[in-house]
């Protein structure tokens, strides 16, 4: 009778969300700081990665940020002010192609600048594919030291918008987490974002910075004024929890958090929810101490399935895992089709799906 | 049909002497206003043909008989620099012959010689400032030799021993040293163009007048990174001198299959870009070229292209045969009457500067310095198995330290396996 009633309860509280979000598939979970971390301010995605990029230009006097549109301002708004504070020979437009935009970069780190290079959408970072795969990934490796590209970040949205179809919509994480020497990271929201790209900019090794370009004006919070950065390879657990784990990482994270409620209004099942954050090098020991406490594991990522990030997660987990496993991993994640535009609703691994999961699991 | 002729490129109209997009009347006051090209109207329909303009002429100092034609085009090198010049370019010359042949008998596992280009590497190194970046492709040896790669360096670089800079991970001939100012050779074509911009560009904002020379083949031209280059180069004004080597062939294909425009050098001014065309098989000719490009990049702030045109003497690597594509009597021709070692020898001999006897001297100096060096990098052990691992990021993070660990495990129980005894110190490690 108590579980109905609670059941009940959800269903009309989540019609009024739904009814209130028109297309997006998640609520968003706002982060909270301590207040030792001083003075904060409310931003949303976009205004933390400009805030970040603002403060990584006045700290180095050799950072450049370029691509296609950032002079302006960027297209989702990211550099907007950038190029009046600090010259047009810091924040610059460069010509329409990607391949030669992460190779200027990869150069002016080579020879000493903190680079900045922004992608437009992920989708399009497939031109550059070669110099990220093949050239600042290696740098370091084949010069036995003498050259890196370190300093180089490229930053790219990502992810699914609505309405974005087959190329504003990819998550391209898998692709480049198949590359030793990079680093891939990606923000579940403002807090996060300006942290970690603040790492990823000063960070020692090439970083490719995927920004969940749903959340750039839908997340608001209260990010810390001053300069910090939170430390990549490092997982963040976002609801503790006893039954089940759930691994994600960008806007997914907040899907999941709401199967968090869900599972505890509806199925009484306490779940641990883990923001990956870093997806290489990846942070195994979070997750594998999770798993060892609940025994059961579910990965979510919005990229298709086949070979997805997950596959890679959930390879490791039966390894080291074996013995505390109480049921098989689940992965819910995109179908093996290009992302949809009129389908989307049904392409994502939305939060029923995942609950569904979740129900799987503990009865397995 | 407007936009045709328009779109044609602005660039030829100014190389043209005809007057084949004629103006109207009144075309002072009634001009083209969009805002992506700089024209007039005409009434004449006409496409530009690349057959409309002749070709981009080839600057040369000094004829086939190493004589000075036009006496004001002379760099006036000096005895001692035209001397370490054609020291370098025989010594590399000699290093590749005898790389070559240790290929051949499996000694190392693979190399590229120069042959016939020698004098676009030492012509082209001698104009630069010794802290000028370098990037390459492959085939620019006599470049870091110039700098001061010793011989000894490039013998452990081939055979990938335990004092190779690089520990060992890259093949034959990509060599690479920071301390000289040349970027680290990688095999992908072309990746490298859009590198050296960007490194301009930094210089460019450093203010301290170092130009980046980018060195890639006529076929590595046909690339997308060398397209983006050029024009990044052009639009974000970068001190960069693209050097580019035309020796006709890209392995077995040759330029008919590679272009058919002006050669690359006819390709600059569509970017934008101040372009020369140069006799790749005279030093002094290279020479001039890039001490003047050198000043116009850091006056200007702008890149220049220069084609070196040359010949491909050598297969392209030791995993080439090129009889298989090229006449035997082609070759020749280049080796025996267009040579950039023996058109130099021929200029100091006519200076007096070298001799018969100097000549076998030093052939027989540099062969035993070759020699030596070559047995004492094939003597040296390969470097410690930890450096498969290192460098990948610039801390070996934890799954790094966890493979190397399950490696080293795995080798206490099957080292009989496994080529231990010639890794510096592995064998202690596993006993």
């Amino acid at each position: 009778m108590m579980i109905l009633r609670r059941k009940l309860q959800y269903l009309i509280k989540s019609a009024i969300n739904s009814q209130k979000r028109c297309s997006t598939h998640f609520h968003y979970y706002p982060s909270t700081v301590a207040a030792s971390e001083g003075e904060t301010s409310r931003m949303n995605v976009f205004q933390a990665i400009n805030n970040a990029m603002d403060i990584a230009l006045s700290s180095d006097p050799t950072a450049i940020i370029f691509g296609e549109d950032v002079a302006f301002g960027g297209v989702f708004r990211c550099t907007i002010g950038l190029q009046d504070k600090y010259g047009k020979d810091r924040v610059f437009n460069t010509p329409l192609c990607e391949q030669g935009i992460v190779g200027f970069g990869i150069g002016a780190a080579a020879a000493g600048a903190t680079c900045i290079a922004e992608i437009q959408f992920a989708d399009y970072i497939y031109p550059a594919f070669d110099q990220v795969v093949n050239e600042a990934s290696k740098y370091r490796y084949r010069s036995g030291s003498h050259f890196d590209c370190g300093k180089l970040t490229i930053r790219a949205p990502c992810g699914a918008v609505g309405h974005g179809a087959l190329y504003h919509s990819q998550s391209v994480e898998a692709f480049f987490a198949h590359i030793p020497g990079i680093k891939v990271v990606i923000p579940r929201g403002p807090i996060q974002a300006k942290g970690l790209l603040l790492s990823c900019i000063r960070d020692n090794n090439p970083c490719v910075f995927l920004e969940p370009k749903i959340l750039y004006r839908v997340a608001t919070e209260h990010v810390p004024v001053k300069d910090y950065m939170l430390p990549l390879s490092k997982a963040d657990v976002v609801v503790e929890g006893d039954n089940v784990t759930l691994v994600a990482w960008g806007t997914q994270v907040h899907v999941l958090q709401e199967v968090c409620q869900m599972a505890q209004d509806m199925l009484n099942v306490s779940c641990e929810l883990i923001d990956l954050q870093t997806i290489l090098p990846w942070d195994k020991q979070t997750v594998i101490n999770s798993v060892k406490k609940t025994g059961r594991l579910l990965v979510a990522h919005e990229a298709p399935i086949t070979s997805g990030f997950g596959a890679e997660i959930v390879s490791t987990i039966q390894k080291e895992c074996f013995l505390n496993l109480e049921a098989p991993v689940f992965r819910v994640a995109g179908y093996d089709t290009p992302f949809p535009h009129i389908f989307e609703p049904f392409y994502i691994p939305d939060k029923w799906k995942c609950f569904d999961a979740v129900k799987k699991l503990v009865n397995f | 049909m407007l936009k045709r002729c328009l779109t044609s490129s602005s660039r030829l109209w100014f190389l043209s002497s005809k007057n084949y997009c004629t103006s109207a009347g009144n075309a002072e006051e009634d001009r083209p206003q969009f805002p992506g090209s700089r024209s007039r109207w005409t009434q004449k329909l006409q496409f530009t043909a690349s057959t409309d303009f002749e070709g981009i002429p080839v600057y040369r100092v000094m004829n086939r008989d190493g004589t000075i034609t036009d006496d004001k085009q002379d760099p006036n090198l000096g005895q001692a620099t035209i001397t370490k010049i054609y020291k370098g370019m025989t010594l590399l010359n000699t290093m590749d012959r005898v790389l070559y042949e240790s290929q051949r008998q499996g000694r190392i596992s693979f190399y590229m010689t120069s042959f016939g280009e020698e004098g676009t590497h030492f012509g082209s190194a001698a104009a630069l400032n010794d802290d000028d970046l370098v990037f390459g492709q492959y085939r620019e040896g006599g470049v870091i030799m110039w700098r001061g790669f010793k011989l000894q360096q490039a013998m452990d670089q081939c055979y990938g021993n335990e004092d190779d800079n690089a520990k060992g991970r890259q093949m034959p001939v990509h060599y690479g040293d920071k301390n000289l100012h040349f970027a680290t050779i990688s095999s992908p074509l072309a990746t490298q163009l859009p590198q050296a911009v960007g490194a301009a560009y930094h210089f460019k904002r450093q203010g301290k007048g170092k130009v980046v020379i980018c060195y890639f083949g006529e076929g590595a031209s046909s690339e997308g990174d060398t397209h983006a280059a050029l024009n990044f180069a052009a639009t974000l004004e970068c001190p960069i001198i693209f050097f580019c080597r035309n020796n006709g062939y890209a392995i077995s294909t040759p330029t008919s299959e590679q272009y058919r425009g002006d050669g690359i050098a006819g390709r600059g001014p569509g970017y934008g870009i101040a372009s020369v065309r140069v006799d790749g098989n005279d030093v002094m000719a290279v020479y001039n070229a890039t001490v003047a490009a050198r000043n116009y990049c850091v006056e200007e702030s702008k890149p220049v292209l220069i084609e070196a045109m040359t010949y491909r003497i050598g297969h392209h690597s030791t995993s080439d045969d090129s009889t298989a594509y090229r006449s035997v009597d082609e070759v020749r021709y280049w080796h025996q009457k267009d040579h950039p070692i023996s058109r130099l020898r021929k200029y100091m001999e006519l200076k007096g500067w070298w001799n018969d006897d100097m000549e076998k001297e030093w052939k027989e100096d540099s062969r035993k310095q070759v020699l030596q060096t070559f047995v004492t990098g094939e003597k040296k052990l390969k470097p410690p198995l930890i450096e498969m691992f290192k460098d990948v990021y610039d801390e070996m993070p934890e799954n790094l330290v966890k493979q190397y660990n399950e490696l080293m495990e795995h080798l206490k129980i099957y080292k009989e396996h496994y080529p231990v005894k010639k890794f510096q110190g592995l064998s202690e490690e596993l006993s």
